[in-house]
């Protein structure tokens, strides 16, 4: 059989009204004076890894393409350099609408299975939520068991690189009021801006 | 002088030569540093990509603790945190629905908030508070002929650093060449380093280390000098990964501070210098440096 991809998008494509979700998160309500010169692209180290470009990962979101955004790698191979945001004729906040990209695929689970980055992300969550604190070296331990543990088998030298130089350190820290803190994520409820399901 | 100070996750784990160093330099400057009472990580990016209101409030809860603790303002060294705390000022300020969720959160643990702290990045205190003319008079031990490519970095320079310009900073040129050091121009100074993408998706993320140093070779550095704890570990612990991949470009990675040590005459054992997978070179011997406690 030939598989074959449509490569042109339907109007049904679309799910009306994420835009404007996206747009209503603190920090993203610029979108929509984006003018489509892709300064942001030219200025992303990570562009020339992306599936689609910053540039047109704004215009994909203002147009309600909700799909092809948060299953798309760009949300992703955003480090947070801030280089986009700082240069964006419009002062869009292109790093902020990356960041509520990301949260929206987390919290409709849409992004690839196994894929380390937002298990790291959440792992982080839960290390933080739980303990006050990041160590380390247990939570690339955590990423290794829950993505591609055989990866941590390739990572040796790193290992004992960093028990040379008295960089290994697997006992967990903590803050002391552990609970304080648990209690105050809580009472945050489920962020700031949760947008709705939409149709 | 006297700051509140928030260390980090990083400045206890991984990044520990960072506080090895900056903490005997500063208190060699006279600044007396108190670390803040049970803080709690910043966040750091992994925390926005997940929940934003909670990314606000596990900031928040180190600002007020800070504010609590008094006027002092705050020494926060590792560029994460600085970002992260700089903007959850921005967003308490700028978002009533932000600021809103953090006031009940703090509320929950009988904290508050009023705005009053001041994030302050070691360079900035270095430069604008305590001045090069104090620091000069500290040299003992000029890095003469040490060639030194200052890399800042993204986060401590974008987009909410007010002391330093955004992809041309200085602060740490002057200070290297305060020190003695020749400061090697070094146009990458603010590019990625990848982040923690150099573990996530090695391919993107080392790329991104092996330019800057590669570059850093190319300019003739005999070493990098960094302000941020993820920095120098990409710079420093994946030589081995970057050489098979793509040829060698082997330059020491320090922190600024680990130099101002060595400049203070501080003992290099003192410094953490060790800690390094691919050590600086030692300087040439001079005079016999002094050990200071602690």
């Amino acid at each position: 059989m030939m598989r074959v991809n449509r490569t042109i998008k339907y109007e049904g494509d679309r799910v009306r009204g994420v835009g404007k979700e996206i747009m209503s998160v603190s920090g993203c309500e610029r979108l929509q004076s984006c003018i489509q010169c892709g300064t942001c692209s030219g200025t992303c180290p990570l562009s020339i890894y992306m599936d689609f470009s910053p540039r047109q990962v704004m215009a994909l979101v203002r147009a309600d393409f909700k799909n092809e955004v948060l299953r798309s790698h760009t949300v992703w191979l955003c480090a947070s350099c801030y280089a986009c945001t700082t240069e964006c004729p419009r002062q869009i906040r292109i790093t902020d609408i990356m960041y509520a990209l990301k949260q929206r695929a987390i919290q409709e689970g849409i992004y690839p299975k196994r894929f380390p980055i937002p298990v790291l992300a959440k792992e982080f969550y839960e290390m933080v939520r739980s303990q006050g604190r990041i160590t380390e070296m247990l939570l690339v331990m955590k990423l290794f068991y829950k993505t591609d543990w055989l990866a941590a088998l390739s990572s040796w030298r790193l290992g004992i690189g960093m028990m040379r130089t008295g960089r290994f350190e697997l006992r967990p820290e903590h803050i002391e009021r552990r609970a304080e803190l648990a209690g105050m994520l809580d009472s945050a409820g489920n962020g700031a801006a949760k947008p709705k399901e939409t149709a | 002088m006297k700051y509140s100070y928030f260390p980090g996750c990083s400045l206890k784990g991984l990044g520990r030569s960072y506080e090895e160093s900056l903490l005997p330099v500063m208190k060699h400057l006279g600044v007396e540093l108190a670390e803040l009472d049970d803080w709690n990580c910043c966040g750091a990016t992994a925390y926005m990509s997940v929940d934003e209101g909670k990314a606000a409030v596990l900031a928040a809860r180190n600002l007020a603790i800070a504010e609590k603790a008094g006027p002092e303002d705050l020494m926060t060294p590792c560029s994460a945190c600085y970002l992260v705390l700089n903007k959850t000022q921005h967003n308490i300020a700028d978002y009533p629905e932000i600021n809103e969720t953090v006031r009940r959160a703090l509320g929950s643990a009988k904290l508050a908030y009023n705005g009053t702290v001041k994030v302050r990045h070691p360079l900035d205190m270095l430069i604008n508070d305590i001045g090069l003319d104090v620091i000069k008079e500290k040299v003992v031990r000029p890095l003469k002929g040490l060639k030194v490519a200052p890399y800042y970095g993204c986060q401590v320079v974008r987009p909410y650093a007010t002391f330093d310009d955004a992809w041309n900073p200085t602060t740490m040129d002057r200070l290297l060449a305060t020190l003695g050091a020749e400061v090697v121009p070094y146009p990458l100074k603010t590019k990625c380093c990848g982040g923690s993408l150099t573990g996530t998706v090695p391919e993107a993320g080392l790329r991104l280390t092996y330019i800057l140093l590669k570059e850093a070779v190319r300019r003739g550095a005999d070493v990098i000098a960094t302000v941020c704890p993820l920095c120098q570990f990409n710079l420093d612990a994946y030589h081995d990964q970057i050489e098979q991949r793509w040829g060698p470009a082997r330059v020491a990675t320090v922190y600024f501070s680990q130099l101002m040590g060595l400049a203070f005459g501080l003992a290099p054992e003192q410094l953490g210098l060790k800690r390094n997978f691919i050590p600086m070179k030692p300087l040439p011997a001079q005079q016999p440096a002094q050990k200071i406690s602690v």
